[in-house]
C-alpha cells in the first residue's frame, strides 16, 4: 500500500518533468513560459513535501511571481519568430538525444547502487514546530554571511554587465565631434603602400 | 539560539574588503566624474590595487588562519598568489591604458568590472570551502563574460562572449554537480573536512570518484586544457587585446589556486586518481596547442593555442608528487613549486606577448597578425628584442624564465619516473619552437610592411621594458622565484 505522501511525490514529479519537456517543445514561447510556470508550482509542491515550506514559498514568489510574469511581458512584447529559432531544433535531436541518454546511462551505472536512497540518508531531526525560515535566516547571516554577501555582490556585477551591454545612445547619430576631427593625425587615416609600378595600357585606336 | 557562532575575524580578509569597497567606491565616483573625466575611476582602480598589495603584505604572516565560519583561509599560498594577481592586474592595466582609451572603451564599467573579477579571484584563492569557491569562481567568470563583451559594437567580441558565457555555464554545471557528489559522499562542504572524511576512508569510494571527475572537469575548462580548450582561442582572438591580456594573467593564478585547493588540499586521498587525469589531459594540451599554432596567422590565436599548452605544462607539474601510493613531503613540495612557477613564468610572458600585440596597434588598427611583426627590428630594435626574450622564453630556451619553468617541470616528472612522458612533451615543445622562432624571424629578417612609427606613451614602454627584462633577468637567477614557491608550500601545506 503506497502511502499518501509517496503517491504526492509522484504525482508532482511526474507533471513537473512532463511540463519540463513541453517548455522544450511548445511551439508558442507564451504556453512554453507557462508551462515553465506550471514546472515551478510543482517543484514548490517537492519543496513541501520535504517540510521546507519557505524554500516553496520563495520559488513561487520569487519565480513564479516576479521572474516569469516579466519574462511573459518580453515574450508578448519581442515578437520573436519562433520557427526560425527553432531551425535545426529537429536535425540535432537525434544526436543530442544519444549523448545525453549515454550519459544518463553510464551515469545510473555508477550511481544505481543506492548511495544516496532514504537509508543512508534519514530525514532530519526537525521538529515539526521547529521554523524553517528561521533556521534558514540564522545559518546564512551567521555560517553563510561571507558567501551571502559575496552573492550580493555578484547580482551588483550582473546588473552593470546588463546596463552596460544595453544602454545606449540612439544609434545612427550623426553628431560630429570636432575635437576629433581637429585632433586627428596624419597616421590616423594614411597608410603608405608599396605597390608595383602600373603600366598604362596603350591608348585605344579610332579616336 | 547563537550559542555556536563565533563572530568572524575580518582581520584576515581585510585586502578583500578592502578591494570590495573600492570596487563600490569606483561605482559611485565614475557617476559623480561623469564621462570627461575618465581619470578618475582609473587612478581609483590603481589605488585600489596598490592598497591591496600593503594591505596583504602587512597583514601576511605564515600563519594558516581560517575565518568565516572556516569558509575563509588565510594562509601564505594565499598571500603569495594574491600578490601575483595584484601585479597581473596592475600590469594588464598598464598596458591597456592607452587602447583602451583609443577605442573608446575605458569606461568606469571597465575598471569596476576588472576590480570585480578581481575580488573573485582573491576569493577564490582563499577558498577553503566549497561554497566560497564557486562563489568567487561565478564572480570572476561572470565579470570576464562582460569585459569580452565590452567591445558591443563588434560582432566578434560578441560572438566570443557568447562562446565563453555558454560554455563556462556548461562547466560550471558539471564543477557543481561534482562538487555536490563529494558532498553526497563526504557530508561536508569544507574542503579540509572532505579531506579528512576522505583521509579516514570510510566514505563510497565510487561516489568521491565520480565526484572528482566532474570536478577535474571544471577545473580544466578553466585552466582551458584539452579536451576542455574550444573556448580559448575563440575567446583570445575575439576579445579586445587588452581584456585577452587580462583574460591570459590573473585568471590563471586563480585557477592554479582552484587546482590546489580542491584536488591537492581536498582530494590528496584521492592522488593517484587526479594525477592519471591531468596527466593525459596534459600530454593532450602539449601536442594539440603545439601543433595548432603553428596553422594559425593570428598572433592572438597562435598565443591563445600556446597557451593551451603552457597550461599542459603546468598540469604536468601537479602530477608529479605522489608515486606508486608514496607521499614523500620533498616531492610533494617539489612538484607542486614547479608547478606554481610555472604559472608565474607564464603569466610573466603572456603579459609581454600580449602587450607587444597592443604596442603595434594604434587607433584604427589592430596588429593581430603575424605580418604587423614584419620587420620590427627596423622600427624599433629595442621592442623587436623584448619580443625576441619572450619568444625565445616561451620556446623554452635557455636561460629565460620558460627555460627554467620547463626545467624544474621536467625535473619532478623524471623524477616521478615518468620519462617516457618527458620524452614527448620534450618533442612536442620543439615542434612549438618552430612558430615561436617564426616571429622571431619575420621580425628580424623580413621588410617590414607597415613603417609608422611606434605609438606608445611612456608608461607602456617602461612596463614592457621591465617586463622583458624581468623575463631575461629571473631566466638567470631563477632561485628568486623558486624558493619563494618553494618556500611557500612548504609552509602551507
Amino acid at each position: 500500500m503506497i502511502e499518501f505522501k509517496t503517491l504526492l511525490f509522484y504525482l508532482f514529479s511526474a507533471v513537473l518533468v512532463l511540463a519540463a519537456l513541453r517548455v522544450i517543445t511548445a511551439r508558442n514561447p507564451v504556453h512554453a513560459v507557462l508551462f515553465l510556470v506550471l514546472a515551478f508550482f510543482n517543484a514548490a509542491g517537492l519543496w513541501m513535501l520535504l517540510q521546507a515550506e519557505f524554500l516553496a514559498i520563495t520559488l513561487v514568489m520569487v519565480y513564479v511571481g516576479a521572474v516569469m510574469v516579466l519574462f511573459l511581458f518580453v515574450v508578448m512584447m519581442l515578437d520573436i519568430n519562433v520557427e526560425r529559432l527553432r531551425q535545426g531544433f529537429w536535425s540535432y535531436l537525434p544526436l543530442g538525444a544519444l549523448i545525453a541518454l549515454l550519459m544518463v546511462g553510464e551515469m545510473s551505472l555508477v550511481l544505481g547502487s543506492g548511495y544516496f536512497g532514504a537509508e543512508a540518508f534519514p530525514g532530519s531531526q526537525v521538529t515539526a514546530d521547529a521554523s524553517n525560515t528561521k533556521e534558514l535566516a540564522r545559518v546564512m547571516f551567521t555560517d553563510y554571511f561571507f558567501p551571502f554577501e559575496l552573492a550580493s555582490i555578484i547580482l551588483l556585477v550582473a546588473v552593470i554587465v546588463a546596463v552596460m551591454l544595453t544602454l545606449r545612445k540612439r544609434p545612427g547619430n550623426k553628431a560630429m565631434h570636432s575635437s576629433e576631427q581637429i585632433a586627428v593625425q596624419r597616421n590616423d587615416r594614411i597608410r603608405m603602400v608599396k605597390m608595383a609600378v602600373e603600366v598604362d595600357a596603350p591608348a585605344a585606336k579610332g579616336e | 539560539m547563537l550559542e555556536n557562532f563565533v563572530t568572524p575575524d575580518f582581520y584576515p580578509a581585510a585586502a578583500e574588503l578592502f578591494i570590495a569597497a573600492m570596487a563600490l567606491i569606483v561605482l559611485v565616483a565614475d557617476l559623480i566624474a561623469g564621462t570627461n573625466r575618465r581619470w578618475v575611476p582609473a587612478l581609483l582602480t590603481m589605488v585600489a590595487l596598490v592598497g591591496a598589495i600593503v594591505v596583504t603584505a602587512a597583514t601576511a604572516d605564515g600563519q594558516t588562519v581560517q575565518t568565516f565560519s572556516r569558509m575563509f583561509v588565510d594562509d601564505l599560498l594565499a598571500d603569495f598568489l594574491k600578490l601575483m594577481t595584484y601585479l597581473a592586474v596592475i600590469m594588464a592595466l598598464v598596458y591597456s591604458r592607452r587602447y583602451m582609451a583609443d577605442r573608446k572603451l575605458d569606461s568606469g564599467e571597465y575598471y569596476m568590472l576588472v576590480l570585480f573579477a578581481t575580488l573573485g579571484m582573491m576569493v577564490m584563492i582563499s577558498a577553503s570551502s566549497l561554497v566560497t569557491l564557486y562563489i568567487g569562481l561565478e564572480l570572476m567568470s561572470l565579470s570576464l563574460y562582460g569585459l569580452v563583451a565590452i567591445d558591443r559594437d563588434s560582432k566578434k567580441a560578441t560572438e566570443a562572449a557568447m562562446k565563453y558565457f555558454v560554455l563556462g555555464a556548461l562547466a560550471s554545471g558539471l564543477l557543481l554537480y561534482g562538487m555536490s557528489m563529494l558532498y553526497g559522499a563526504t557530508g561536508t562542504l569544507e574542503i579540509g573536512g572532505i579531506a579528512q572524511a576522505l583521509y579516514q576512508g570510510n566514505v563510497p569510494k565510487t561516489i568521491a570518484v565520480f565526484g572528482l571527475v566532474f570536478t577535474v572537469a571544471g577545473i580544466a575548462f578553466k585552466l582551458g586544457v584539452v579536451p576542455f580548450h574550444m573556448w580559448v582561442p575563440d575567446v583570445y582572438q575575439g576579445a579586445p587585446t587588452a581584456i585577452t591580456l587580462f583574460l591570459a594573467t590573473a585568471p590563471k593564478f586563480a585557477a592554479f589556486a582552484m587546482a590546489m585547493r580542491l584536488l591537492v588540499y581536498g582530494m590528496f586521498s584521492l592522488a593517484e586518481e587526479w594525477q592519471h587525469m591531468l596527466l593525459i589531459m596534459a600530454v593532450l594540451s602539449i601536442a594539440l596547442g603545439n601543433l595548432a599554432a603553428i596553422a594559425q596567422t593570428n598572433i592572438k590565436r597562435m598565443l591563445a593555442y600556446s597557451a593551451i599548452s603552457h597550461m599542459g605544462f603546468m598540469l604536468l607539474g601537479l602530477t608529479s608528487a605522489v608515486v606508486g601510493g608514496q607521499v614523500e613531503p620533498f616531492a610533494v613540495v617539489n612538484a607542486y613549486s614547479s608547478a606554481m612557477y610555472y604559472v608565474v613564468a607564464y603569466v610573466l610572458m603572456s603579459a609581454a606577448a600580449f602587450g607587444m600585440v597592443m604596442l603595434l596597434s594604434r587607433p584604427g588598427y589592430e596588429a593581430d597578425t603575424l605580418d604587423a611583426f614584419k620587420g620590427l627590428n627596423q622600427r624599433s630594435p629595442w621592442f623587436a628584442a623584448v619580443m625576441l626574450m619572450v619568444m625565445f622564453s616561451m620556446a623554452g630556451i635557455p636561460f629565460f624564465i620558460g627555460f627554467f619553468a620547463k626545467f624544474s617541470v621536467l625535473l619532478a616528472l623524471i623524477k616521478a619516473g615518468y620519462t617516457s612522458i618527458a620524452v614527448i612533451v620534450v618533442l612536442f615543445s620543439l615542434v612549438g619552437a618552430f612558430y615561436y622562432l617564426r616571429v622571431v624571424k619575420l621580425m628580424y629578417f623580413d621588410k617590414p610592411d607597415d613603417t609608422s612609427p611606434i605609438q606608445a606613451g611612456v608608461d607602456m614602454r617602461a612596463m614592457l621594458t621591465i617586463n622583458g627584462l624581468m623575463i631575461a633577468f629571473f631566466g638567470l637567477f631563477p632561485d628568486a622565484i623558486m624558493v619563494l614557491c618553494t618556500t611557500t608550500l612548504m609552509r602551507s601545506l
